[in-house]
């Protein structure tokens, strides 16, 4: 099977596993709508641009229910030591992470579909950014942050309280990612031209470059027993 | 099943095939304790060798490590010859079927949809006809587009038993696989592996269930505190002789120091 085919069988499988059981679903997207609530009533945003702390909220929630996904994302995984079977198949290990890495990727992405949405309309905000710049910027930082935490997620699941010790480790190195997130998702947000934010965006491609070539390298030695 | 090329690097010195399964001085630790202490196995092709000992031997490291999903701290396997850590180990897992009294199926998928993402793991050529052939053998046809977790015990571990089998592997590594099933799940899993035997696979299994396992065996070894303390011939054993095998095992490791 080729490298590709099964990075994508690994995340049709997870995809449709979801579908059926919208046990993540419906966690993520009722945790992120949340967040954005609690952060509704915290400040006046009749006094407060949503430009100025919207970017860091939406962040807020993308990330603390990314890493409910990435939790569950391997969780099943360790269930009924599924991950045995996969790991005993002749396919590359580095496929099954970059699978995991586009499953979570997806389950992100559709949340935040949704939730920017609801918070334009939530804090009574007015888009006037470009559409393909909104685009590119939620995309790379969310690879970037599945990436990272697919490698960290993996590195737990086996430990006793994994859910507690993911996010311990797995904030600290998505600072970058973090930072980078909230200053383009602010720069695209208050529809300021790209150069602007060029640099963001290169720091956000190189994060993403280097985790998931790092990822990909150090994924079997991971995975070892 | 994939035909053997030639004698291999860990052929005997009259030139007869390498065993299936080979481990020499092998030894793994996981922090301060020692599973494995300096294990020698050899397993010819087409044998059947039960593995005993009590919990915590290192019956299931063993396994892990001939699977090729533990990395051993010392010594070496070889499977039909080749090291998974020099040749292709991609080609080595192939000829490799686990089956434990975990399923590794999704609860959420069909069983059909379980055994075609597996037939495609293992690059089948035709995954959906190989699913199907897999589901009729194991008689869950009628239910195949039916959710995994609406399955009962039995039914997912006659699935699992499919999986296991479903690229035709030479090898088959069992860990408590009677483990949790009813008399008649054991006697149908018995069945299936006796039709494994004749059909010339080798049988590695590690389990507690003495009565269910001894039929299948050619060959018993005795796990105790990671060393290998006893390797008997299946034949003449009844279950009262594996018992005895088995409690020598639980008994803690003589010290070499006589009291006064």
């Amino acid at each position: 099977m080729s490298f590709l085919r099964a990075v994508a069988l690994v995340a049709r499988k997870d995809l449709l596993s979801e579908l059926r059981s919208r046990e993540q679903a419906v966690t993520l997207f009722f945790f992120a709508l949340l967040v954005l609530v609690v952060f509704n009533f915290a400040f006046d945003f009749t006094v407060i641009e949503f430009v100025s702390l919207g970017p860091g909220i939406l962040w807020v929630a993308f990330i603390f229910s990314g890493v409910l996904a990435l939790s569950h994302s391997f969780q099943i995984e360790r269930e009924k030591d599924r991950i045995l079977g996969i790991l005993m198949s002749p396919i590359d290990r580095s496929a099954f992470y970059l699978g995991k890495v586009l499953a979570t990727s997806l389950f992100m992405a559709a949340v935040e579909a949704v939730i920017v949405p609801v918070s334009v309309l939530m804090f009574n905000y007015r888009f006037s950014g470009r559409i393909g710049a909104a685009i590119l910027v939620f995309v790379l930082n969310t690879v970037g942050f599945a990436a990272v935490g697919t490698l960290f997620s993996a590195m737990t699941t086996r430990t006793r309280r994994g859910e507690l010790l993911l996010p311990l480790l797995l904030f600290p190195a998505a600072v970058p990612i973090a930072l980078a997130a909230v200053k383009t998702t602010s720069h695209v947000l208050a529809g300021r031209p790209f150069r602007l934010y060029a640099s963001w965006v290169a720091l956000t491609s190189a994060y993403d470059v280097i985790f998931l070539a790092a990822a990909v390298l150090l994924f079997d030695s991971v995975l070892e027993e | 099943m994939t035909a053997e090329a030639g004698p291999g690097p860990g052929a005997g010195p009259d030139g007869a095939p390498p065993p299936a399964l080979l481990a020499r001085g092998l030894g793994k630790r996981y922090g301060a304790l020692v599973a494995l202490h300096g294990l020698d196995l050899a397993v010819r092709r087409g044998e059947c060798v039960l593995l005993l000992g009590p919990n915590g031997a290192g019956k299931s490291t063993l396994l892990g490590i001939f699977a090729t999903i533990i990395r051993p701290n010392e010594g070496r396997i070889a499977i039909f010859g080749a090291s998974p850590r020099e040749g292709d180990p991609a080609a080595l897992r192939r000829r490799i079927g686990l089956l434990s009294h975990q399923t590794f199926l999704y609860d959420h998928l069909t069983a059909f949809e379980n055994l075609r993402f597996y037939a495609r793991l293992y690059s089948l050529p035709d995954p959906d006809r190989a699913a199907a052939s897999a589901l009729r053998s194991a008689r869950l046809l009628e239910r195949a587009h039916d959710l995994v977790r609406t399955y009962s015990r039995g039914m997912q571990q006659r699935l699992a038993i499919a999986r296991a089998l479903l690229h035709a592997p030479d090898i088959l590594l069992l860990d408590e696989p009677f483990s949790g099933l009813d008399r008649e799940s054991i006697d149908r899993l018995q069945e299936c592996l006796r039709e494994e035997r004749r059909a010339g696979r080798t049988c590695l299994l590690a389990t507690h269930d003495f009565a269910a396992a001894r039929p299948l065996a050619d060959r018993v070894v005795v796990l105790r505190a990671g060393r290998l303390v006893a390797d008997r011939q299946a034949r003449g054993l009844d279950d009262a002789s594996l018992e005895g095998l088995f409690r020598d095992a639980t008994l803690p490791p003589a010290t070499g120091a006589q009291a006064p």
